[in-house]
């Protein structure tokens, strides 16, 4: 079944044709071609996965033609399925393909229907191509078509202002962190002379030779880890390029779920593990990543504790969950990274569905008030499955056991803590409280407490379709066990030993003894696994009362009438002001680098206009001037010339012209006249 | 017998009024009829020369003559029927293309 992968970008292809071109003509109907193409592609992800979980597993290279031949450089268009990209398969195809269900119903009478299906297919194809692609030029093909794919479908609302500005906003974004990536590329060709992950892999040596760049001793490893990670950066919303991210929730809320959520953003995340052999030879690239994820986390988090609008909430906390990612990756546990990945796929895909849930049923309410948890509250009763799975999404991502969240995060700060990087277990541990309260406080706002529904859309609340539950509950299930079962025991459950043959292993010489920015010198060693003692105990406690602290915190300020938010709020203005606008960090990017650039774009336009264009019409008034000077001798001069010397024969042939009458008579005249003179002559001597 | 001066100013009388013709008639036909009638002025003194030195070269030349005057008749005609095609004219002083 292996052999038979390239059926699954297959699928998404013949969707996308057959909606792309006939879609006007199928309209409703396009959303069941497009969901049963998802659903294909499932089939065959399911059979192969089935292949490599119980059965042989290993790696398979599918070759399907050779691309790109010049000279040396060759680039194949071949698939790589091994467990690493089994599971991206698994998480893109299982996500997906609830998604395009749920988008049946979600999309119902919009008159864009066939249009978003069309997009929707060509995102899973590029999803696919980047997942399963075994060379770094294939997964860049992915990469930037899942980049278009978010591009058209934030902006699918494109008569809307803001969609179409926060499209925009994404695609110049991102292209900052492609220009990394790019270079990454470029740099892993040069050395290694091979984009394939496996050759790669097998040349790590080439990558640790040391180098000294501006004074600073560093490994090529570590230049191009970071050239990838700008790249990450990009996709998955890290400091400092996160901004587009919470600005996508433009799009459609399903998009949400499926690209800003569950997949897209978690490329770079796949990337990064794709990468692993040569990060664990990078580590300055390491440090860079880890601290940056636990910054990202833990700023993102302190937005979201006060935004108000329920996708918004949503979108910072995908940021701050994409911040542990990287974390992970950062302090070596590639496996934990990859793992949060999944599980963070399944709870914030049901968020994101959940959401969706909830605007559908209030779209009878002032636009403004759709996604506005203000004008929410009590919804509870009114749509019970959306409250229930979102309830088992919100206690997932919070990190209560025996849910999803809980098994992968905990292996994250732990792995932090147990390689040394106690500031960076220090700012995730802060960073989940802050995930259970701004989780729970979205509950308590939306599905709690009295209804602040406009009353002209109360009477329209209602439980969303089947076909947008059906999905709920499939993934508040996945939920519920999809971390438990992988994860369990933590940190030496099936998917270590599943994962191990596609990650390395950061070996403790390369990382510590070279640049080290942050952590401890005596460190234990990292995904070690389980040989903690006591500690890991103490760790897993410590979670598990962060969690329930965090959701209990929620309850007391918003679960329970009280004014302590108010309160709160009195008591420090500034801070929350701070965070409601974000840190006004879209204020100083405008500020700082949009204007600047807007400046410097009008100084090049001036410059254009008056020295580029004045020289070229400089130029041409010389040009014209010479002209007139040389026309003058040509006409005056040149002419003259030749016309003198023509005057000058017509002149003296003025005479003799008349002498050629043309007539024969006048000739003959001549001719006796002459020849009369000539006997004359001879007659008379 | 008659003089040789009689033939020979028979011949400069028929060959004055011939050229006199060519020159001043305007008609092409005319003047075709002109040009035989000197050539036929020259017969008549190649003649009376060849009576009077009672040589027959004088005759052989007079055919000569007589059969270029035929050719001269035949080219000329053709000429003036080409040029009455394409002008309809008579008139050589309307034939002037080689004029400057």
């Amino acid at each position: 079944m292996i052999s038979y992968a390239w059926l699954i970008p297959l699928f998404p292809v013949v969707g996308v044709l057959i909606n792309g071109f006939l879609g006007k003509r199928l309209g409703e109907k396009s959303g069941f071609i497009a969901t049963l193409m998802a659903g294909l592609s499932l089939l065959v992800v399911l059979l192969i996965a089935n292949e490599m979980i119980f059965g042989a597993g290993g790696k398979h290279t599918i070759h399907l033609w050779e691309w790109i031949h010049a000279g040396s450089f060759s680039v194949s268009l071949s698939f790589l399925i091994d467990p690493l990209s089994t599971i991206m398969l698994l998480v893109v195809s299982g996500v997906g393909f609830l998604v395009h269900l749920y988008s049946i119903g979600y999309m119902h009478g919009d008159p864009g229907f066939p249009r978003f299906f069309t997009y929707l297919n060509l995102f899973m194809l590029s999803m696919f191509l980047l997942v399963l692609g075994d060379n770094y030029l294939v997964m860049f093909v992915g990469w930037e078509g899942v980049g278009l794919c978010s591009y058209l479908l934030i902006g699918f609302w494109y008569e809307k202002k803001s969609a179409s500005d926060a499209g925009k906003k994404a695609f110049i974004v991102n292209r900052i962190g492609d220009a990394g990536f790019l270079l990454g590329m470029f740099l892993i060709w040069v050395i290694a002379d091979t984009l394939t992950y496996q050759e790669v892999s097998q040349v790590t040596s080439k990558f640790a030779v040391t180098i000294n760049v501006l004074g600073i001793e560093t490994t090529y490893a570590s230049i191009i880890g970071l050239l990838l990670f700008i790249g990450a950066i990009g996709k998955s919303a890290q400091i400092p390029l996160y901004v587009w991210l919470p600005d996508a929730m433009e799009g459609p809320t399903p998009v949400s779920a499926l690209i800003h959520a569950a997949t897209m953003v978690t490329a770079g995340v796949y990337m990064v593990a794709r990468t692993s052999p040569i990060y664990v030879e990078a580590a300055l690239a390491m440090e860079v990543i880890a601290v940056v994820g636990a910054l990202t986390a833990i700023f993102a988090a302190s937005i979201g504790l006060v935004q108000n609008d329920i996708k918004r909430v949503l979108a910072y906390s995908t940021v701050s969950q994409l911040g542990f990612m990287f974390m992970a990756l950062g302090v070596g546990a590639f496996t934990a990274g990859v793992f949060h990945l999944m599980t963070h796929a399944f709870f914030k895909g049901l968020l994101f569905l959940g959401s969706g849930s909830v605007i559908h049923a209030l779209h009878h309410a002032p636009v403004e008030q759709q996604q506005d948890m203000r004008y929410m509250g009590g919804l509870k009763s009114k749509m019970p499955v959306t409250y229930w799975t979102f309830l088992i999404g919100a206690i997932a991502i919070a990190g209560v056991p025996p849910f999803a969240g809980f098994w992968s995060k905990d292996e994250i700060l732990a792995n932090a803590f147990f390689s040394g990087h106690t500031f960076v277990w220090a700012v995730g541990s802060i960073a989940a409280l802050m995930t259970a309260f701004y989780m729970f406080r979205l509950i308590f706002m939306t599905f709690h407490g009295e209804m602040r529904v406009d009353p002209h859309a109360r009477e329209h609340i209602h439980e969303s379709p089947f076909s947008m539950t059906t999905p709920l509950i499939l993934l508040a299930v996945l939920s519920v066990f999809g971390g438990i079962i992988p994860g369990f025991p933590p940190e030496k459950g099936w998917i270590h030993d599943f994962l191990a043959p596609s990650l390395a292993k950061v070996s403790q010489v390369t990382h510590h003894s070279s640049f080290n920015l942050i952590s401890s010198a005596h460190a234990a060693s990292a995904d070690s696994g389980g040989h903690h003692g006591p500690e890991a105990i103490y760790l897993i406690v410590l979670a598990i009362v962060i969690a329930v602290g965090g959701i209990i915190l929620a309850w007391s300020m918003y679960g329970k009438k009280s004014n302590i938010p108010d309160q709160i709020q009195q008591k420090f203005p500034g801070l929350y002001k701070i965070l409601l606008n974000k840190y006004y960090v879209d204020e100083l990017y405008q500020r700082y680098i949009v204007e600047p650039i807007y400046r410097l774009m009008k100084f090049l336009w001036n410059f254009d206009a008056k020295v580029v264009d004045g020289a070229v019409n400089g130029s041409t008034l010389v040009t014209v001037l010479t002209s007139r000077v040389s026309s003058f001798f040509d006409l005056r001069t040149v002419d003259g010339a030749v016309n003198g010397v023509a005057n000058f024969v017509r002149f003296f042939s003025q005479v003799f012209k008349f002498l050629q009458s043309g007539m024969v008579q006048n000739y003959l005249l001549a001719m006796l006249l002459g020849v009369f003179l000539m006997l004359s002559a001879y007659l008379l001597q | 017998m008659i003089p040789l001066s009689h033939f020979l100013t028979l011949g400069a009388v028929l060959f004055l009024i011939g050229a006199a013709g060519v020159l001043m008639r305007r008609n092409v036909i005319i003047i075709l009829l002109s040009i035989e009638l000197m050539l036929n002025a020259v017969n008549v003194t190649l003649i009376g020369f060849s009576r009077q030195w009672a040589d027959l070269s004088g005759q052989v030349f007079a055919i000569f003559v007589i059969a270029v005057a035929a050719c001269e008749a035949a080219v000329g005609l053709a000429i003036l029927i080409s040029l009455n095609r394409d002008k309809t004219v008579m008139n050589v002083d309307e034939v002037n293309l080689l004029k400057w």
